[in-house]
């Protein structure tokens, strides 16, 4: 260890590795993985916004919830921005994943032609 | 190709408690269920120091939602994936169950047992993986250093320890500030600073999960020391029996002379240190300064006196700084927050946290750390959840073999250092060791009058016959054959040895008779004097149980548990339990809801 530069940037690349367990104020997305959501694919879903995000480098929390009753919109997935409303997305196809994060994660503009639903959180 | 993020970090406790418990079975059936579902490269395990709620093991803390899991078994894997991870359910039946509002309680950060503690310098342990010096960087570590390297002299780490109020966690609570002042006041080529990591306490078990869950932090700790007190060299003196310590701590030096952090020139600058293990073969005089270096050195681990002390003469007669291990833990906070945060929590007299190792008769068992000044109540109560099996409280042994019984009367005192020793016990190394009612003081005070007495190196007479001498006096009252005088004579030996003897441990091994003939005086006497153990728990003193007339309905139970027949009696008639029969089992005290019987 030469300096406290090359610590403070090692740090940064390490914290990458553990922001899954840092989970206040980040955005969050939320995938339905019920039955009928694991059948209609959201696993693919979920591999797609995980391969988004390591791709862009983001910092994001990623997890699943089960059924929530909107069963033909699957696959379902959530976005809550910190502070912001929680938006659904559904009838997602896994191009679809791209522009939500993008769009909405990253711009934060919510992608309302695939949007179908808001959630008081 | 970069390693890619995992979506969800699965904590799994891989602390010496838990793996007693079998997490390491449990972790090996996560995987394989992981592998089954191909979510491998989804989901990472972590394998994690001690929780502290040990007594829940083995634990698992799912990220990013944080759900905390416990007492889980292999069996429970398929489920806990296919629910959890897949569906994103959380398994309601393998949540903690809050003891008094059995409530289920998702969220760890919402359970009592850690709801009151103050979680500094057991941060990490339980939270990241203590064989990543990358896990130990992210967050925060080796910051300290980097900062007193280069941007402060080592007088000011040493006023800045100072300023903080940090007291030797190790028992006697001397001022580290002060004793680092001396190392670096001393004259020589070479210096020393070590770690004492011997833990001979029954029932202690915070420096162990402190070098297993977060060894990283040691290292740091003692690098600033040795930076402070002018030295370039080091040991951590560890016990042998903690193996899982050794390895996590070996894991830990490698990476961080790796990396640059031990070795020359360290940050650029001209510090140099290096730092080595050494086992002990984990006798508890070695825990004793002058022996633990003696032991060091190779030689046998009996004490010399002091002066000189080891700053000015110590490890191979050189100065050397020798400091605990939650010392050492405390200290890169110190410097990286500044004294003045760290100041803010704690007593007057008694600044920053306390980690308790927490067992006996308590429903949470584990290690919580504490602010100073929580009273002993809380600790207990609140944070250990209470007296299990919904027994009485009785007394609360503090300190280990140095240590004291405290009464129910003292459960409101404010816990640190000052305050403990004017009440007769001691923080020691913070052993807690809750007792309910069902427990004898006069034998608490021989287990471990035996412990001391066993673990005397022999160098001083008052310490070895002394303590023999009580100890006789102790067995004789514990087994009906006490007499008049004996209390007297307990108290002049006491008295006797605790002046004349040359270390620590000669010094307070009467500690627990005096404190308990302070608090429990008549336990003694009604040994002596009627002939009773009013705890019912001295064998060779019970003479059976008796029926009280009046209070029994005659329901039988008592008569149904019996293993010998000696309890007669019909169907809404008083019974009687015939004395010679009897063997005092006491199978029929717990299930008479009457209140009917006692002790003859
Ligand atoms: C018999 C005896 C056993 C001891 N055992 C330990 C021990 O296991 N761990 C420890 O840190 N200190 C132990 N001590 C205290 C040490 O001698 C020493 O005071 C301490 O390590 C200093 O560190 P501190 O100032 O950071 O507390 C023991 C003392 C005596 C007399
Ligand atoms: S007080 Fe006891 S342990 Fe200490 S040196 Fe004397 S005999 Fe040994
Ligand atoms: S259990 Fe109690 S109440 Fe019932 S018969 Fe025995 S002594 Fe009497
Ligand atoms: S060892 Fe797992 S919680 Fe203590
Ligand atoms: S025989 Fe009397 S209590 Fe068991």
């Amino acid at each position: 260890m030469k300096s406290l530069e090359e610590l403070r940037k090692l740090r940064e690349k390490a914290q990458k590795d553990i922001q899954a367990r840092k989970t206040s104020n980040k955005a969050k997305v939320i995938i339905g993985m019920g039955t009928c959501g694991i059948a209609a694919g959201a696993r693919e879903i979920l591999k797609a916004v995980m391969a988004e995000i390591n791709k862009r480098n983001l910092d994001v929390i990623v997890t699943q919830t089960g059924c929530i009753g909107m069963c033909e919109k699957e696959p379902l997935l959530d976005v809550q921005m910190p502070g912001k409303e929680r938006i659904t997305y559904g009838n997602l196809t896994k191009d679809d994943v791209s522009k939500i994060v993008v769009e909405h994660i990253v711009n934060g503009k919510v992608v309302e032609d695939l949007a179908v639903a808001k959630l008081e959180d | 190709m970069e390693q890619s993020i995992y979506r969800s970090h699965i904590l799994v406790c891989g602390g010496t408690g838990c793996v007693s418990s079998g997490c390491k079975q449990a972790q090996d059936a996560l995987k394989e269920e992981l592998a089954k579902h191909d979510l491998t490269s989804e989901i990472k395990i972590v394998e994690t120091g001690c929780h502290g709620f040990c007594e829940k093991g083995p634990i698992m803390i799912m990220y990013p939602e944080g759900v905390f899991y416990c007492e889980l078994t292999p069996e429970d894997m398929p489920e806990l994936v296919e629910e959890h991870i897949l569906k994103g359910r959380t398994v309601e039946r393998l949540l903690y169950t809050e003891p008094n509002t059995k409530k289920n309680i998702p969220s760890y950060e919402e359970i009592d047992f850690y709801k009151k503690q103050q979680r500094l310098v057991l941060a990490n342990c339980g939270h990241m993986d203590p064989e990543s010096i990358e896990e130990y960087i992210a967050n925060g570590g080796y910051e300290a250093i980097g900062k007193a390297l280069t941007e402060m002299t080592p007088q000011e780490v040493i006023e800045e320890v100072k300023e903080a109020g940090l007291r030797g966690r190790g028992g006697g609570g001397f001022p580290t500030g002060l004793k680092w002042q001396f190392a670096a006041a001393a004259e020589s080529d070479k210096k020393y600073v070590i770690c004492n990591a011997d833990e001979g306490d029954p029932g202690a078990f915070m420096d162990r999960s402190l070098l297993e869950g977060d060894p990283h932090r040691i290292i740091e700790g003692m690098m600033i020391g040795a930076y402070a007190t002018g030295a370039d060299e080091g040991y951590v003196y560890v016990r042998a029996e903690y193996p899982l310590a050794i390895e996590r701590l070996q894991k830990a030096l490698d990476d961080a002379r790796e990396y640059g952090l031990l070795g020359e020139n360290i940050f650029g600058t001209d510090f140099n240190f290096d730092l080595h293990i050494k086992a002990g073969a984990g006798a508890f005089v070695c825990g004793e300064e002058t022996a633990l270096m003696n032991s060091i050195e190779g030689k046998r681990g009996m004490p010399r006196p002091r002066p000189p002390f080891p700053a000015e003469k110590g490890l191979w007669g050189k100065p050397s700084n020798i400091n605990n291990v939650e010392s050492y833990a405390n200290v890169p906070n110190i410097i990286r927050d500044g004294a003045k945060a760290y100041k803010a929590i704690g007593t007057e007299g008694s600044k920053g946290t306390k980690v308790f190792a927490l067992t006996g008769k308590i429903n949470n068992t584990g290690l919580a750390e504490v602010p100073m000044g929580i009273t002993m109540k809380e600790i207990i109560y609140d944070i250990g959840g209470g007296i299990s099996d919904g027994n009485k409280f009785k007394a609360v042994q503090i300190g280990g073999p140095s240590g004291g019984c405290l009464p129910e009367e003292l459960l409101d005192l404010p816990v640190d250092y000052d305050s403990l020793t004017e009440v007769g016990a001691m923080m020691g190394s913070g052993g807690l060791v809750v007792m309910d009612d069902s427990t004898c003081m006069v034998d608490v005070a021989r287990f471990f009058l035996n412990f001391t007495q066993s673990e005397s190196c022999g160098k001083c007479t008052p310490c070895r016959e002394g303590t023999k001498r009580m100890l006789e006096i102790l067995n004789r009252i514990t087994s009906g054959e006490g007499k008049d005088g004996d209390i007297e004579m307990l108290e002049r030996l006491a008295e006797n040895i605790k002046s004349t003897s040359l270390c620590g441990l000669g010094q307070t091994a009467p500690n627990p008779v005096l404190s308990t003939l302070k608090y429990f005086r008549h336990e003694y006497e009604a040994h002596i004097y009627d002939e009773t153990c009013p705890a019912g728990a001295c064998q060779d003193m019970l003479k059976g149980y008796v029926i009280d007339e009046d209070a029994c309905i005659g329901c039988t139970a008592c008569a149904r548990v019996c293993p010998v027949d000696a309890i007669e009696g019909s169907v809404k008639e008083p019974h009687t339990i015939d004395l010679d029969k009897c063997i005092s089992c006491g199978a029929c005290v717990s299930k008479c809801k009457f209140d009917a019987i006692s002790q003859a």
